[in-house]
């Protein structure tokens, strides 16, 4: 019962341009069946994400693990609550990331937990920086 | 299946047969001669109940299996096709969901009968643990069933439960993924889920036949929990008990049929009646009803993996009732103290439901702790404790000395009651206040519509001129691809003629091909085509409307409801009030208003709506005084547009809904000329026994 040859194939990596994606914005596509949240994150974002104490975090991770390095503006994340699989709404909640709406799960804008009942960060899906302005998702 | 019996049919040829297989002595030493209890209440006829409601389920599943078709891209439109176009559709659909629900209502019913008479004691615990595996086996069948339509309910809802197993520490993730047999919920997991939807009602009826098989080993429990100890306790089944049931069904078949012929939609959600859209998740998932109690448990704990071990334990702990409660006495009758406790326990699950149906915030998640302790606290320290601390009031010798007795001792009322009503009294009202500020909008009013009420019918000059509107406005955006041309000639709609509703179609163009040639071609729409869209594609639509993509109008006032509240939504079950929907609807289309409020930002590209939640709705006024002319001299104004378009949407929600309401009055009637002569034949067979 696990998944057939033909949704496996369907799963394999897919390109994304970033370069229309203004700073602030961000879109969302399917890899997998699974929303993929792109973020350009701006200045103050990146800063608040990195002024938390990482300790004090649920599931602590500092921000740097999160992305890459260079690219830092760049948040990429599977948006997919990790309580129960809702999808969480981007720029809500008092994180300024995502909220998640099914039981009320904060986000900050590092996509780690900061609220509600969601025992982990939003995952990072395994992507790659091809050129500066296109990554690879999977 | 008491044993063997002396049973001897006197045809010959079943003679034959019996000698070779003996299923007639069998079937007549469990149903005909088998000795019941002789004060059995009507609590006992639920069981009856049950065996006649999963009959029904699995045969009007047959039917509807052969309808439905289990693809992510199909299986919503092949739902609504089983309810427009297969003869009796409507009813088969109706008769099967809303068959779930009092399927759920009976089992719930017998499970506290179980409860409260004490049935789970010896020797009766294999007969109760067969029972909730029944049980099980029934949350899973109507989890399952419940995705099938593939709205948007039910696509989030599969998500939400088949999650519930990432909590499994290190092999988590991995059973998700062979649940879905795919990355997320999507086809492949709509095709098993159909496949096992299929098999389980079987597996269930197998298991119901050890259930029965044990019931006829250990004999019926009884009111007052005395085993049966002379002839003069008991009666034979056939006819005291056949008859009895016959009556408890046919009442229940009323309710059954209160709600399928005139409220269909009461238990379900509106939000199922949109396409599922893995990209959207609605604001608000809730279960189907009958999981609630176990929804907020989960809820209510904050670390996951422990809130899924509570809402199994919840379920799992009813295995373990026979030795967590070893009072000797059975019957509650004969225990005050346990009496009071299970009503208490009663009113906690049906809170317990009421808050799963709630947003988890302020009040309710504090109160959902509460309960969940309350619930747990039952089973592991208040029955245990009971058992040892409380002194029963003594039992009657004999069932016939309680019969006797009966007349004389009437119950005192009961402190519990008092208890029951004040808890939910309080919560409720707390509920209230925080709701009202939670609601992003205004709620529509009422308005008196033609098609409500049992007798409904459409105005059909509301839905001529309905149609008109749409055809003149509305279309330029919206679809409305559940409806074919042919529809406007049939009975209960607009009230075309064929030959008024092919003109109609023929000013259509409509695409079809490929041809020989290989192309495809524009041609004049005929009566069996469906309403064109007004875009190719969603993407198409979202593009030319700033992002926001208007929905097909099909079903919109299906789709749409508000937040009754308590105590509306009781009320609702008896005043048949449907019509959310339709007032949401004309409300809306009224509800702009050109100064944005103070305090109410608009982000840019939007409009201000009173009605639309959240207020900021990217649909242009789309109605003004004057805009579509009426040829039988109604009123051109905005009010009598939105009316006559929203009691067009209605009917174009469900065009069979005139059919519904006829049917459900005949079978009304007979249903009540049914149950009286089963009351009183009843009393007739059973005027010597008492
Ligand atoms: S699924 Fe997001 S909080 Fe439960």
């Amino acid at each position: 019962m696990n998944p057939d040859a033909s949704t496996i194939a369907a799963g394999a990596p897919i390109e994304v341009d970033l370069s229309p994606i203004a700073e602030g914005q961000d879109i969302k596509v399917f890899w997998r069946g699974k929303p993929i949240y792109i973020s350009h994150r701006t200045k103050k974002q990146i800063e608040e994400a990195r002024a938390v104490n990482v300790a004090s975090l649920p599931d602590p991770q500092s921000d740097e693990a999160r992305v890459k390095s260079g690219h830092d503006q760049w948040l990429v994340v599977i948006g997919i609550c990790t309580h129960l699989g809702c999808i969480p709404i981007a720029h809500e909640g008092s994180y300024d990331g995502f909220f998640c709406p099914c039981h009320g799960s904060v986000y900050d804008t590092s996509g780690r937990i900061r609220q509600g009942p969601a025992p982990s960060n939003l995952a990072v899906p395994p992507y790659q920086f091809v050129s500066d302005t296109k990554i690879q998702i999977g | 299946m008491s044993g063997p019996s002396d049973y001897q049919p006197s045809n010959p040829a079943l003679q034959w047969i019996e000698r070779r297989l003996p299923i007639f002595g069998l079937i007549h030493s469990s149903f005909v001669a088998y000795p019941t209890p002789r004060n059995l209440n009507y609590w006992w006829t639920f069981g009856a109940i049950l065996s006649f409601m999963l009959g029904m389920q699995i045969l009007t599943g047959v039917i509807l299996a052969m309808h439905y078709t289990p693809n992510a891209d199909l299986a919503f439109k092949s739902v609504e096709l089983i309810v427009r176009d297969v003869n009796y559709g409507w009813l088969l659909r109706n008769m099967h969901a809303v068959g779930a629900s009092m399927f759920f209502v009976a089992v719930y019913v017998h499970m506290f009968r179980g409860l409260y008479y004490g049935s789970y004691k010896e020797p009766r615990e294999v007969l109760w643990i067969l029972g909730v595996i029944i049980y099980l086996l029934m949350m899973a069948t109507g989890f399952m069933g419940y995705v099938l339509p593939w709205g948007q309910m039910s696509f989030w809802g599969a998500t939400v439960i088949t999650n519930l197993f990432s909590a499994v520490p290190y092999v988590g993730e991995s059973i998700v993924t062979l649940l879905w047999g795919g990355y997320s919920v999507g086809n492949p997991t709509l095709n098993r889920f159909f496949s096992l939807h299929y098999l389980l009602p079987f597996v269930i009826a197998g298991v119901v036949v050890l259930h029965v098989w044990a019931l006829h080993v250990a004999g019926q429990n009884n009111p007052d929990g005395v085993e049966p100890k002379t002839e003069k306790d008991t009666v034979p089944f056939t006819p005291h008990a056949t008859i009895k049931d016959m009556f408890g069904v046919a009442c229940f078949l009323l309710l059954y049929a209160w709600f399928i012929f005139y409220m269909p939609n009461y238990l379900g959600d509106a939000d199922n009646y949109i396409p599922a859209n893995p990209g959207v998740t609605p604001p608000h998932i809730v279960p189907e009803w009958y999981y609630l109690p176990f929804y907020a448990i989960l809820r209510s704990i904050p670390d996951k993996l422990a809130g899924v071990i509570a809402m199994f334990g919840a379920i799992i702990i009813l295995c373990f009732l026979p030795w967590l409660d070893s009072a000797k006495t059975r019957s509650s009758k004969y225990r005050p103290l346990a009496k009071q406790f299970f009503w208490i326990f009663v009113a906690v699950c049906i809170l317990l439901g009421y808050l799963g149906a709630q947003p988890p915030e302020g009040i309710y998640v504090i109160a959902g702790r509460v309960l969940t302790f309350c619930y747990f606290a039952y089973f592991l320290i208040v029955l245990p404790l009971l058992a040892r601390i409380e002194k029963p009031r003594p039992v009657p010798n004999s069932i016939s000395d309680a019969v006797l007795a009966k007349t004389g001792s009437r119950s005192t009322p009961m402190v519990s009651t008092a208890i029951v009503l004040a808890l939910a009294g309080s919560l409720f009202a707390g509920s209230i206040d925080s709701a009202k500020a939670s609601e992003g909008s205004d709620t529509p009013p009422g308005n008196k519509w033609s098609f409500s009420g049992p007798f409904g019918t459409f105005d059909r000059g509301a839905l001529q001129r309905g149609l008109k509107v749409y055809k003149e406005v509305c279309s330029s955006c919206h679809g409305l691809s559940y409806i074919a041309f042919r529809n406007l000639a049939e009975a209960g709609g607009p009230g075309y003629s064929v030959a008024q509703a092919s003109a109609f179609a023929s000013e259509y163009k409509v695409k079809d091909g490929p041809n020989d040639a290989g192309d495809m071609f524009e041609r004049p729409g005929r009566p069996a085509d469906y309403f064109p869209s007004p875009f190719p594609n969603e993407q198409a639509a979202r593009a030319a409307n700033g992002g926001a993509a208007p929905p097909d109008l099909s079903l919109i006032t299906k789709a749409r409801s508000y937040k009754r509240g308590f105590p509306w939504f009781i009320f609702d079950v008896f005043t048949q009030y449907q019509e959310q929907g339709p007032d949401y609807v004309t409300a809306l289309l009224q509800g702009y208003e050109e100064k944005v409020p103070e305090g109410v930002t608009i982000p840019e590209g939007s409009y201000f709506n009173r009605y639309f939640p959240g207020h900021a709705i990217k649909m242009p006024k789309p109605l003004s005084d004057g805009q579509v002319t009426y040829d039988d001299g109604s009123p051109a104004t905005v009010a009598q547009y939105a009316k006559d378009v929203t009691t067009f949407l209605m009917w174009t929600a469900e065009p069979h809904m005139e059919a519904r309401k006829r049917l459900g009055f005949q079978v009304f009637v007979f249903l009540i000329v049914f149950a009286g002569l089963m009351y009183f034949t009843k009393k007739k067979v059973w005027a010597a026994s008492h």
